[in-house]
């Protein structure tokens, strides 16, 4: 990774450019042509650096949203998180250290089917899942400084 | 602000990122019957409304080198949470900062951080630093690390277009 890609993921986090052609916008800005800037993004993409280009919603804006969390024993740990993955509605799922060791997020257009899911996880697992819904968000999303030097 | 069916399309289709071709709006667009200038002027409109928080490129950290990432919890008062939140919310090694609702007898904590660090030392030493800063030593606390990602993608909050409204 050389210093283009560096600014590349560091500097457009935020504010991507809404015009036409938004790729040669951030070429303009590194120096490069715009087929550089997709074939840059690309292969960041493909080594798995870079997610997407895209959005991160403020929760309940468009949808429901909440991190749930499990007490699995853990000789069940690698088959419940595969039954947890398995819903499409589950977009982060981590084992953490704690007696509560499978943590995820579940996301979906409805809080009622946000509520359907851990409800179906619960009784395929056969254990408990904790609802534990955002309240109050504090934190100014600014994307995250990769602080290169 | 309340979003149409079609702001709800289009956060569908923008689940899964925008192309890497030169007119990405124009192609995003195309599949939902929408020209270029509507899909800019409704990213826009959610952007500008609070709905999207963000708009660019979403790295991935452990990839990155931020190898160890932990959930760091408190059990703070609810007279005081709110205010607690928002100053560790503003400091810039926080990554997110949650106030969510306690599960008693299983889960005290309500107010939930997430640090990210290139090391597991790195990120214990950020959390003791802000333990320090915000004179947080009294209240129960819990640092959660995670051992292993099991699913990492982006939120599936869209809708797909109903089709008449796509003809529209």
């Amino acid at each position: 990774m050389d210093h283009l890609d560096q600014r590349l993921l560091n500097e457009f986090q935020q504010d991507f450019p809404l015009e036409s052609r938004p790729y040669a916008v951030l070429g303009e800005r590194l120096g490069l042509d715009e087929d550089e800037v997709m074939d840059r993004l690309a292969r960041l993409t493909r080594g798995g650096s870079v997610s997407r280009v895209g959005a991160v919603f403020r929760p309940h804006t468009v949808g429901g949203s909440t991190l749930a969390a499990m007490a699995v024993p853990d000789h069940r740990l690698e088959e419940v998180a595969d039954l947890v993955n398995a819903f499409p509605e589950v977009n982060h799922n981590y084992q953490r250290e704690h007696r509560l060791n499978l943590w995820f997020v579940v996301t979906a257009p409805s809080k009622a089917r946000v509520a359907e899911v851990l409800a179906e996880i619960s009784q395929s697992a056969g254990i408990e899942v904790l609802d534990l819904p955002l309240l109050e968000h504090f934190h100014i999303d600014l994307g995250f400084d990769l602080k290169w030097s | 602000m309340e979003l149409s069916d079609r702001d709800h399309a289009l956060v569908s289709a923008l689940a899964e990122g925008l192309p890497l071709v030169s007119h990405p709006y124009r192609a995003v667009g195309a599949q939902l019957g929408m020209d270029e200038a509507e899909v800019i002027g409704r990213i826009q409109a959610m952007r500008d409304g609070g709905v999207i928080r963000r708009f660019g490129i979403i790295v991935r950290h452990h990839e990155l080198g931020f190898k160890a990432n932990a959930m760091s919890v408190w059990s703070i008062p609810d007279a005081v949470v709110s205010e607690v939140g928002r100053r560790l919310g503003d400091a810039p090694e926080v990554t997110l900062c949650y106030r969510r609702p306690p599960r008693l007898p299983d889960w005290p904590y309500n107010l939930f951080c997430m640090i990210h660090g290139r090391d597991r030392a790195a990120v214990e030493e950020i959390v003791a630093g802000l333990v320090r800063r915000f004179d947080l030593g009294a209240y129960p606390h819990a640092v959660l690390f995670s051992t292993r990602r099991f699913k990492q993608t982006g939120a599936r909050y869209g809708r797909p277009i109903p089709r008449a409204a796509a003809a529209e």
